[in-house]
């Protein structure tokens, strides 16, 4: 009976942890209209991203509507013009939160080509 | 009491060498944290000399792996009895090189942690793709093997499967040749004779890879060899070193006679600096005639020369893959013939090359990985040899 | 048909025109802003003719042009990436000096594509010879396949790539041709650079095009050309 008793009180603290809503804050960038609606891509960007990434690097397809820089091109911060670095970043953020790691950035530039340009 | 003190002592010393085993296995972990987190930059291996010391110990291995499975061919395919019961440890020891072999190779590639992209893209056209089924299938091949010899239900079929597994090593000591012999355009590989070559190697190196082994268990269990045993296998290792000396000169030879690969010949085996040195002494001195005269000179050709024979055409099978691989690829490739070449990426100069103790932990760690699996195997499971008085067959 | 009808029409006609006018510029832009949806096809070979005679010896341009443009560090050790190399050549007999570019050759059928275990690298269908960094595994057997040293390793971390140009640890890597300038209908950074205009660019299929009239026209090469790899890089005066 006390073990069931204290199976229960363990089963309660997650859902007691649950309970305090804790979402991460994060800095959007630019934000402003996605090409798909925001709930979708946080669901499936790692799909679209995957997807494009493949037709581009062997088709040669720049469609960039799902592209990584485009991404990037709305989403880094107006600060550091970054998606990643700090608890903050668009990317960072959220995939700390979720714990995920994300492989892209040891790859590819976190930085918004525009500012990149602009500097040379 | 006082009877039992030794089987103590022994028991101390299993764990002592189980730990010893795990230290040198945590090294090479080690070693691979620091090349996953800094990059290949804290090896000695560049753009020049891209398969370094890793790649000669992963090759050694899996070479012996194949090798080694001779003994139990000799038994179950051509049903000599004195090799039938020492069937078991070969697939032991095979299954042990094995498995070192390969975590070497597969901890040293720039992305180990995607190797299962191995799996899930396939290009039929590459030698290592068809070398990652050929390793697999071993692996499974070998296990069953075992299993049917084993079991005693299962033994009517240790035939049928030791037939399959006699096939299949030589399919992957082929396979193992073909990685070399398909790069065309370096003097140093390129040539029809590898697959044969690794072959008669394989025999050689996994021979002596079993001598070792068997000698120690023996010694450890405070038996003898029967001497006419030793007389027969000592003289199949002799024959095989034999072989594989004539497979690496006619190998020498062909290169010589093919005008344009002379100066690589020149260099390999004159004056390229460490490589000569390593081939004429480690390989063919220490590696094969030393073991012959071990094995051969009257009044020689005992357990303890055996072993010593034995050791020594291990290490000569490093020394010659070292000047394989490595020689190999420090030999400038001849982009432009007729041309002399010089540019800042090597061209026309003979490459460099510094192994760093990180390769040789990563490489250590491997061989202690198939030490750990062959000696946990063999006190948990009955693989000593079981030898009936001999009869000559 | 009355008067009106003919006014009619004609106002019709012009309308469209004049939406049509309106529209294209910004399907145009439309098109652009979006990239090129359309996957290159083998209609397309691309190549380089290089010609050594105008290649001045000691000139350096399309390197420092390269690695800028794919932010190589333009380092020389043994572990640095160079996906292009000037080769000074010296002819064993009669003594004839030639300083050449060389860079993956773009073969048809190369070499690095037969041995890689994953797929990694690969040919598009437009000839041009990639790594897919994303499957790449890093064994480098690629790197022992090619007959043209034209491969680099990535030895280390790397920080501050180019948009661009995605480049990391652990992945083998070598001359895109530019690819991501190409697909904009640019020429490779190093043709570009090129102060002699010794490398010329184009598309090998087009019978019309400059670098195929001029093939026909001039002595080139192909570097060993006895390994029959048809590479898409042709070099004159070797």
């Amino acid at each position: 009976m006390r073990l069931l008793a204290a199976l229960m009180i363990f089963l309660c603290i997650p859902v007691a942890w649950a309970g305090q809503t804790y979402t991460p804050k994060l800095d959007i960038g630019k934000g402003g209209q996605c090409v798909e609606d925001p709930q979708s891509m946080r669901k499936n960007h790692m799909h679209r991203l995957k997807h494009q990434r493949d037709e581009t690097v062997h088709k040669g397809i720049r469609d960039d509507k799902y592209s990584l820089k485009n991404c990037i091109e709305c989403h880094a911060s107006t600060r550091d013009d970054s998606v990643i670095g700090r608890a903050d970043s668009f990317c960072e953020g959220c995939h700390r939160y979720e714990a995920v790691k994300i492989d892209c950035f040891e790859c590819h530039s976190s930085k918004r080509k525009t500012v990149l340009g602009k500097r040379e | 009491m006082a009877s039992h003190s030794p089987l103590r002592f022994k028991n101390r010393l299993f764990y002592a060498l189980l730990a010893a085993g795990g230290l040198v296995v945590l090294m090479g972990a080690y070693a691979v944290h620091l090349m996953e987190d800094q990059g290949h930059i804290i090896t000695g291996m560049n753009n020049q000399i891209v398969w370094g010391v890793p790649h000669v110990f992963a090759i050694f291995m899996i070479v012996a792996a194949s090798g080694v499975l001779n003994v139990a061919s000799i038994g179950s395919v051509f049903g000599k009895t004195i090799y039938k019961v020492r069937a078991p440890l070969a697939g032991l020891l095979s299954i042990a090189l094995l498995s070192g072999g390969l975590t070497v190779l597969m901890l040293d590639l720039g992305r180990p942690e995607r190797v299962i992209v191995a799996a899930t893209h396939y290009n039929i056209t590459s030698v290592f793709a068809w070398n990652v089924l050929l390793y697999t299938g071993m692996f499974s091949l070998v296990v069953i093997y075992l299993w049917t010899m084993m079991e005693r239900r299962m033994n009517p079929w240790s035939k049928p499967a030791g037939l399959a597994v006699f096939a299949w090593r030589f399919i992957l000591t082929t396979g193992t040749g073909l990685i070399f012999a398909f790069l065309t355009a370096r003097q140093a590989y390129g040539s029809a004779l590898l697959p044969p070559m690794f072959i008669v190697l394989s025999f050689a190196w996994g021979l002596a890879v079993f001598h070792v082994v068997q000698t120690v268990i023996y010694a450890w269990n405070e038996k003898t060899l029967d001497p006419a045993i030793l007389q027969r296998k000592k003289n199949l290792l002799g024959v095989f070193v034999i072989g594989s000396l004539y497979m690496v000169a006619t190998y020498h030879m062909t290169n010589l006679y093919f005008a344009h690969q002379t100066g690589f010949e020149r260099f390999i085996l004159l004056d390229g600096g460490v490589y000569p040195g390593l081939f004429w002494w480690g390989y063919i001195v220490f590696g094969n005639l030393l073991p012959l005269l071990l094995i051969y000179v009257p009044g020689l050709g005992k357990t303890r020369c055996v072993m010593a024979a034995s050791l020594l055409a291990i290490l000569g099978g490093f020394a010659l893959l070292y000047v394989f691989i490595i020689g190999g690829q420090a030999y400038p490739l001849n982009i432009f013939p007729g041309y002399q070449a010089s540019s800042s990426f090597g061209d026309g100069q003979i490459a460099a090359y510094q192994p760093s103790r990180y390769e040789f932990m990563l490489g250590f760690g491997g061989l202690a990985i198939a030490f750990i699996i062959t000696t946990v195997s063999v006190r948990v499971l009955n693989f000593m040899p079981q030898d009936k008085p001999y009869i000559a067959d | 048909m009355s008067d009106t009808n003919v006014q009619r029409r004609q106002f019709l006609k012009t309308s469209v025109g004049a939406a049509a006018v309106a529209i294209a510029p910004g399907m145009l832009l439309f098109d652009m802003a979006h990239g090129k949806s359309e996957a290159v096809s083998s209609k397309v070979r691309w190549g380089m003719l290089i010609d050594t005679a105008n290649c001045a010896d000691g000139c350096n341009d399309c390197v420092t042009a390269c690695n800028k443009e794919n932010g190589l560090s333009g380092g020389l050790s043994p572990t640095d990436s160079q996906w292009i190399r000037k080769v000074e050549l010296k002819d064993m007999r009669s003594g004839r000096e030639v300083s050449l570019p060389m860079m993956c050759q773009h073969c048809e059928h190369p070499p690095c594509v037969d041995v890689c275990p994953t797929g990694a690298s690969f040919k598009r269908a437009d000839g041009i010879v990639l790594v897919d960094k994303h499957i790449c595994i890093g064994c480098r057997y690629c790197m022992m396949a090619c007959p043209y040293k034209a491969r680099s390793f990535v030895h280390e971390p790397l920080h501050d790539q180019k948009p661009d140009v995605p480049r990391g640890k652990g992945t083998v890597e070598s001359c895109t041709m530019c690819v991501h300038r190409v697909d904009n209908g640019q020429q490779p950074a190093c043709a570009e650079a090129c102060p002699n205009k010794s490398i010329l660019f184009g598309n090998l299929n087009d019978p019309d095009s400059e670098i195929s009239r001029k093939i026909r026209t001039v002595a080139s090469t192909q570097v060993r050309a006895d390994l029959g790899l048809n590479t898409g890089i042709r070099y004159q005066g070797i």
